[in-house]
């Protein structure tokens, strides 16, 4: 599903350059649920922006399901966002004027889908978060793990190829963390290739292989046996 | 396009413009003031040019009079201080001669320029008034408003030197009873009986004249006071595309040349020139009607631009927004778009209001001035004045919109993203 080769990332700051990417090669197959761990500085979530085209590489192949991702602009780059992936973000990243339902139906609007069609929609994917009856609440009426789960509900709605998650559990508490978690293992269960950063180690075993960073490079990337969040939760 | 109509599209921009109502208002105001400002100056000039022409409209627009006063200046073997006399024959010369000529009209007059006016008895009513010697073509350089069953003064009247005559409403009131019809009856003027054919309602369109002024025919006239070939005064109206100054100096020149008076002698024909007066009225007019403009147009610009202020911070606080949309797929184009919108849609609903408001201030102004002198009548903003301001704000609203919009998607989406 995504392939990429000898990634390479350096920011300007002032009169040095900061080298954060120094060659990754790495590859997920369709239906994995990859962590990348680091601690922080480790270039994981530049990682995570480069595979969400949110942020272009400085040299190396990006390919995601066989296409190869290079000389995005900024229209391109959002079409393929809108298409191919679903972003999860630690700070939720909802929009605060909108109800937890428009919420989850406005990739969809971007998507050129009528109003009706998209409410449905959005409606079905918040029935599996499990938060029908909150649709039409503010997201500052919500727990941190409802609006967690809006914020899955909305980047699965456009049913992307890889959801991509970033400290999704930084802002919760570990019993909600583990609850969220339990959602993601649902999804990756049917079959969904999803990718986590995360710097925790117990959410990191939640997922079935733990890609390790530090300085830029890929120190250790192996398959773990999963831990169920459902374990945790009783 | 698309977004245009879609309901989406203004849930987003109601959204974001509801959810800082104080923001909104404020910049709402800001053009709203702008065009209300516009509206009003452009109504009220334009009610001030409809007032001059109510208050010119019962005279011919480019009219002049004139009259002969005495010589200033030897010539011809005449001397100076020769007084000089119109006569009815150079009425005709100056139409043949003068092609731009419409109407010409000889008066005479007593008791208009001092003297007495003329002794009018009936029964034991008895008062004086002032008399003129019309033509019928006077009615036409300067409405004669006469009322039911009565007439003016017609061309028989002329050829047959016929005593009749039409009177001022004033005249009516003093010499017939209330209940009394005073067409056909007769009244004495200077011991002859005169048959009224009309009363005419007085127009003030000269500096003399009032509502007990009684007018016969010229021919009458001439015949009372034996006034022979002479005129006190001609009445000219040129035709509208006329320039009536150039219309002026010809009649000069001409009366010059037919009394033997030096083609330079300033003082020996007098003229007051209505259609000069008029011109310089109507571009004092213009010149309001263009200042209003200016303006008007000035301060939309000014709410416009406070429009696009407010819109930049907007953008600033909305930073974390924009990247959300940015990264669940909306284009820059989408992003951009969007503040556009928003920015058009507060000028318009701006303009709107204060369209509505400027026309009720201007409606409120007029009522208040309907039974004054102040002239002041029917103030409208054309539609395609307001149609063109509405125009402009939509531009100037899109134009100033660009500024934000491309500050909104200038920011990277992961920049956005972090900012909290």
């Amino acid at each position: 599903m995504i392939e990429i080769k000898n990634l390479h990332k350096s920011y300007q700051m002032g009169s040095n350059a900061l080298h954060v990417l120094k060659g990754i090669d790495f590859s997920v197959k369709e239906g994995e649920l990859v962590a990348i761990m680091g601690s922080s500085g480790s270039g994981k979530s530049t990682l995570l922006n480069i595979l969400g085209m949110l942020d272009v590489a400085d040299e190396g192949e990006y390919l995601l399901d066989g296409m190869p991702i290079k000389n995005l602009n900024e229209t391109k780059a959002a079409n393929y966002r809108n298409k191919f992936l679903g972003f999860i973000f630690q700070s939720f990243n909802l929009i605060n004027y909108k109800t937890a339902l428009e919420n989850v139906a406005l990739p969809l609007y971007y998507q050129r889908i009528n109003r009706k069609k998209r409410q449905e929609k959005a409606l079905k994917y918040l029935e599996q978060v499990g938060l029908k009856e909150w649709s039409h609440h503010l997201p500052s009426e919500l727990s941190g793990g409802q609006k967690q789960r809006v914020a899955i509900a909305r980047a699965m709605v456009t049913e992307p190829k890889v959801l991509l998650a970033d400290e999704l559990t930084g802002a919760l508490d570990s019993t909600t963390s583990y609850e969220v978690m339990g959602l993601i293992q649902k999804i990756n269960d049917k079959g969904n290739t999803i990718l986590v950063v995360t710097h925790e180690d117990d959410i990191a075993h939640m997922c079935k292989r733990i890609v390790h960073l530090r300085d830029g490079v890929i120190v250790k990337d192996e398959k773990v046996k999963q831990v169920r969040a459902a374990e945790y939760v009783q | 396009m698309r977004l245009l109509f879609d309901k989406n599209t203004w849930q987003e921009i109601f959204g974001s413009i509801g959810k800082n109502r104080t923001r909104t208002i404020i910049t709402v105001i800001g053009v709203l003031w702008g065009i209300f400002i516009y509206i009003v100056l452009a109504g009220a000039s334009k009610g001030l040019d409809n007032g001059f022409e109510r208050n010119f409209e019962s005279v011919a627009k480019n009219s002049l009079w004139c009259w002969a006063q005495s010589t200033s200046m030897p010539y011809a073997g005449y001397k100076t201080g020769r007084g000089l006399r119109l006569k009815v024959e150079d009425a005709t010369t100056l139409r043949n001669r003068i092609p731009e000529i419409q109407y010409i009209a000889p008066v005479n007059t007593k008791g208009v320029f001092g003297g007495a006016g003329a002794l009018t008895v009936r029964g034991l009513k008895s008062n004086t008034y002032a008399m003129y010697g019309y033509y019928p073509d006077i009615a036409k350089i300067a409405t004669q408003k006469i009322f039911d069953n009565g007439r003016f003064i017609n061309d028989q009247d002329i050829e047959q030197a016929r005593k009749v005559c039409v009177i001022g409403e004033r005249t009516q009131q003093e010499m017939f009873e209330e209940d009394e019809d005073p067409i056909g009856g007769y009244i004495r003027i200077e011991n002859i009986y005169f048959q009224v054919v009309g009363v005419h309602k007085f127009v003030q369109t000269t500096p003399f004249g009032n509502d007990g002024d009684i007018f016969i025919p010229f021919t009458t006239f001439k015949k009372i006071y034996n006034t022979g070939e002479n005129a006190q005064f001609f009445t000219v109206a040129a035709y509208d595309d006329a320039d009536v100054v150039q219309v002026e100096k010809d009649v000069k020149a001409v009366l010059k040349s037919v009394h033997k008076v030096h083609p330079d002698d300033e003082r020996a024909f007098g003229a007051f020139n209505l259609g000069e007066i008029f011109n310089r009225i109507i571009g004092f007019a213009k010149g309001i009607t263009f200042l209003s403009l200016i303006v008007g147009l000035a301060t939309i610009l000014a709410g416009v631009i406070g429009i696009g202020n407010i819109l930049l911070i907007s953008v600033k606080e909305r930073t974390n927004e924009l990247g959300i949309r940015r990264a669940l797929g909306a284009t820059p184009g989408e992003v951009r778009t969007l503040i556009i919108l928003e920015s058009v849609f507060l000028t318009l609903m701006a303009g709107v209001i204060g369209i509505v408001l400027g026309a009720a201030v201007l409606n409120l102004i007029n009522n208040l001035t309907q039974d004054t002198e102040f002239p002041y009548t029917n103030p409208t903003v054309p539609i395609p004045l307001v149609i063109g301001a509405l125009l402009i704000m939509v531009v100037l609203g899109t134009l100033i919109g660009l500024i934000p919009a491309q500050r909104a998607v200038s920011i990277k989406p992961i920049d956005a993203l972090r900012e909290e």
